[in-house]
């Protein structure tokens, strides 16, 4: 596949970028985090419904889209130059796109339709204390009771825990604390008796959530997917959902860069606008050329996603070690530019490089990533 | 496209009967590939019949016009071509400055007289080019250049010194910056012209560099006279052409690199083989990451190439991308080069004699070389000058 956009997919570039910059200013994200409420705004996730966002990689028989990745992530990175935290990761790119995968005819009937039109708010629960980027690092405990489980562990940091409907819950019904195998999905209601959620406050301002299971008991119809084979599905979920991700860094590394350069162009001292010294110059050309590889490669890896190309894993890592370090690096030398406003709260900046830093290390950080790299490449 | 495919088909068989078995796997590098050129020698014959079959197709340069001898491929087939004589391990029938750097300039500037005269000589590989641009004196400031061409009737008449000359004392003709108005502002003086080596005044020297080679060569000219219809573009817009030049060279710089450890070897078995292993894993976790890190921005460099391609035709104008290749691939070069050294170790101290295998003798010679692949078409820095001023749009 051409790494051009299509026709179509320019068309919905614009319409998403026209209507973030309208719609969703930064100083949007600075209001949610200090009125304390669910992290996003409901009325903005049913605005962006409506245009089709939340159902796009939803299968047309219910209700979405049936698009592919690589037109979700022309959304995506349309959102990431704003930051705008609606619920794309944890419903759309986590919670959906598993349901869609490994659901049963039920479970799908039941809650696809409610994500693409936005009334539905999914969440899923994968990670734990230490655990660090390791899906086979599962030690909540799913015991069969009959034909039903009972559920006991803690997982951390769930996006959208407590915005949820519905959490999805890795648990383990056999093996040890590491074994890949023996991992299952489960799907319940936040309300089931046992399950505490408690909010968690990140640097990013993300919704997260602690999820304390205290001998949850859920019967056979919640497993997603099939027992002891979780840890497939979700490896391969968190691959899509990368894609996504990296989609959002990579507007957010554009657009800090953009906001850098300006202030590079207007910003004077000793007479004459910092950008004309040598010194910022080319470190502002390094930047520049690591946003354009990262560019390249959410275009490559998007396609091979849709495509389902069979080394769709290594192109994710690709993707995700690239994007981490590059947003990491347009953020620190957009504070260190920017001077002492860029280390202001009032300035946006900052926000930039904290998103940044939560990005990097959802799903694997630069590292972890090259290591993964590594192992696939027989190395 | 089933007419793709069908040229697919066909090349491919054309490809197979007509290539030499000696040649197939043969290394494609800019050490070890054909330059052609009246004092080419040719170790394999077979590189002389399989340059001769091709150039009679026109598929040395296969884009180029039919009219000057060239292919006419589309863009398209070009790529195809390529693809299956990679499938078939053939190298390339011929490279060289010609087909990459003065060719493409001809059929932007030259005249028609000018396009039958040279590309053909280009095509079937019988003239050899060398570029006379940097002088002791004018480097990274190449525009500040003293070498002087004063009209004589219908001659210039070239007095001056050139430095880096790629292989000027193998070439045949070289094209040059002169400077025809010393009176003018420094870029407006210049003009780009066209001599045979072979003119009375033309005295060459090779340069020894620290990998011990010599690529390079000093070219003196004291009073060589070349005709004034080898003035390419027009008299004092030289460097308008030499601008545009450089672009090829930089594209050819950035692309002309390989990826392996030698003799086919990858990078992953050479890392195997020094160090030893771990489990399944190469032992040196360190070296892995290095190892990860660069094939992941090699990858992420031909995405962007192919990003560019891909861009150019479906009528995209050029995007920014383009401006970094230079910059980027030659780093890329001698990251691998480097990383190749650290895990070959001590292994990769040795410069000639016995207790080295040969690859690791080319790799020590390699890595010193490359280390002027950010100084040479420009260095890294001018690179990062000219994506800051023209791309990101930043003041002088």
């Amino acid at each position: 596949m051409a790494l051009v956009l299509t026709e179509d997919q320019e068309l919905l570039a614009q319409t998403a970028r026209d209507f973030v910059r309208t719609n969703s200013p930064v100083s949007r994200l600075r209001a949610l985090r200090d009125g304390q409420d669910m992290g996003f705004s409901p009325d903005m996730w049913q605005e962006m419904a409506q245009l089709g966002w939340a159902g796009i990689l939803i299968p047309e028989e219910y209700g979405g889209a049936g698009m592919g990745l690589a037109d979700l992530a022309v959304v995506l990175e349309a959102v990431g130059h704003n930051l705008a935290p609606e619920p794309f990761l944890s419903t759309v790119l986590l919670g959906g796109q598993l349901l869609a995968d490994a659901g049963s005819p039920e479970q799908k009937q039941a809650w696809l339709s409610g994500i693409a039109t936005g009334e539905k708010i999914l969440a899923l629960a994968y990670q734990e204390a230490r655990s660090r980027y390791d899906l086979n690092r599962v030690s909540t405990q799913a015991a069969a009771e009959g034909d039903a489980w009972r559920l006991s562990g803690e997982k951390i940091q769930v996006l959208d825990g407590q915005n949820a409907d519905a959490l999805i819950v890795s648990a383990r019904t056999a093996g040890e604390d590491n074994d890949p195998d023996g991992i299952t999905l489960f799907l319940l209601a936040p309300d089931t008796p046992g399950v505490a959620i408690i909010p968690q406050t990140r640097v990013d301002n993300r919704a997260a959530a602690l999820v304390n299971l205290d001998g949850v008991k859920v019967g056979a119809e919640s497993v997603v997917g099939a027992v002891g084979q979780g840890f497939q599905t979700l490896s391969h979920i968190v691959d899509l959902a990368t894609v996504g991700l990296c989609a959002e860094m990579l507007g957010g590394m554009s657009q800090i860069f953009d906001d850098t350069l300006d202030y590079l162009k207007t910003r004077e001292q000793f007479g004459v606008v910092i950008g004309s010294f040598q010194a910022l110059k080319h470190r502002a050309a390094k930047v520049f050329m690591e946003i354009e590889l990262c560019r390249s490669v959410v275009m490559a890896v998007a396609n091979a996603a849709d495509a389902g190309e069979s080394d769709l894993a290594l192109l994710v890592s690709l993707a995700k070690a690239r994007c981490s370090d590059a947003f990491i690096l347009a953020t620190n030398e957009g504070v260190q530019m920017h001077g002492g406003i860029g280390m202001t709260d009032e300035h946006d900046a900052g926000l930039y490089m904290k998103r940044a830093r939560a990005a990097e290390m959802t799903f694997g950080d630069a590292a972890w990533h090259r290591d993964r790299w590594a192992r696939l490449r027989g190395y | 496209m089933a007419d793709l495919e069908t040229f697919r088909a066909e090349t491919h068989q054309w490809l197979d009967a007509n290539a030499p078995a000696s040649i197939r796997g043969v290394g494609n590098t800019l050490l070890d590939g054909n330059w052609g050129g009246r004092k080419a020698r040719y170790p394999n014959p077979d590189m002389k019949v399989w340059l001769d079959v091709m150039a009679e197709r026109g598929w040395t340069a296969p884009e180029w016009p039919t009219q000057y001898g060239g292919g006419g491929l589309s863009k398209d087939e070009t790529k195809v071509l390529q693809q299956e004589m990679n499938t078939l391990r053939l190298p390339a029938p011929l490279i060289g400055f010609g087909l990459t750097m003065i060719g493409p300039t001809l059929l932007q500037y030259g005249t028609e007289e000018q396009k039958h005269e040279h590309l053909p000589g280009i095509i079937k590989g019988e003239i050899r080019w060398c570029q006379g641009y940097s002088e002791p004196g004018s480097g990274s400031d190449l525009a500040s250049l003293k070498t002087r061409a004063i009209l004589e009737g219908d001659h210039y008449v070239i007095n001056g010194q050139k430095v880096w000359t790629s292989f000027a004392n193998l070439a045949d003709w070289m094209f040059m910056l002169v400077r025809t108005d010393p009176e003018a502002k420094k870029q407006e003086g210049i003009t780009f012209l066209l001599v045979d080596m072979e003119s009375p005044g033309v005295e060459t020297r090779p340069i020894k560099l620290i990998s011990g080679a010599s690529p390079f060569c000093e070219t003196f000219l004291t009073d060589v006279h070349t005709p004034a219809k080898n003035v390419i573009f027009e008299v004092n817009k030289g460097w308008t052409v030499a601008k545009s030049l450089l672009n090829h060279e930089r594209n050819m710089i950035a692309s002309a690199f390989g990826t392996t450890a030698g003799k086919g070897r990858t990078m992953r078995d050479w890392a195997k083989e020094h160090l030893g292993l771990d489990g399944d894993r190469v032992a040196d976790s360190a070296i892995r990451d290095r190892m990860a890190q660069y094939e992941m921005d090699s990858r992420a460099f031909r995405l962007t190439t192919e990003r560019a391609r891909d861009a150019a035709k479906a009528g995209r104008p050029p995007g920014p991308e383009s401006s970094m290749f230079k910059i980027y691939g030659t780093e890329l070069n001698q990251r691998r080069l480097e990383l190749l050294v650290s895990i070959a170790g001590p292994h990769a101290l040795g410069w000639e004699g016995p207790g080295f295998e040969d690859v690791e003798l080319t790799l020590t010679r390699d890595w010193l070389r490359s280390r002027g692949n950010t100084i040479e078409g420009g260095t890294s820095e001018i690179q990062l000058n000219i994506i800051a001023k023209r791309v990101l749009g930043l003041p002088d």
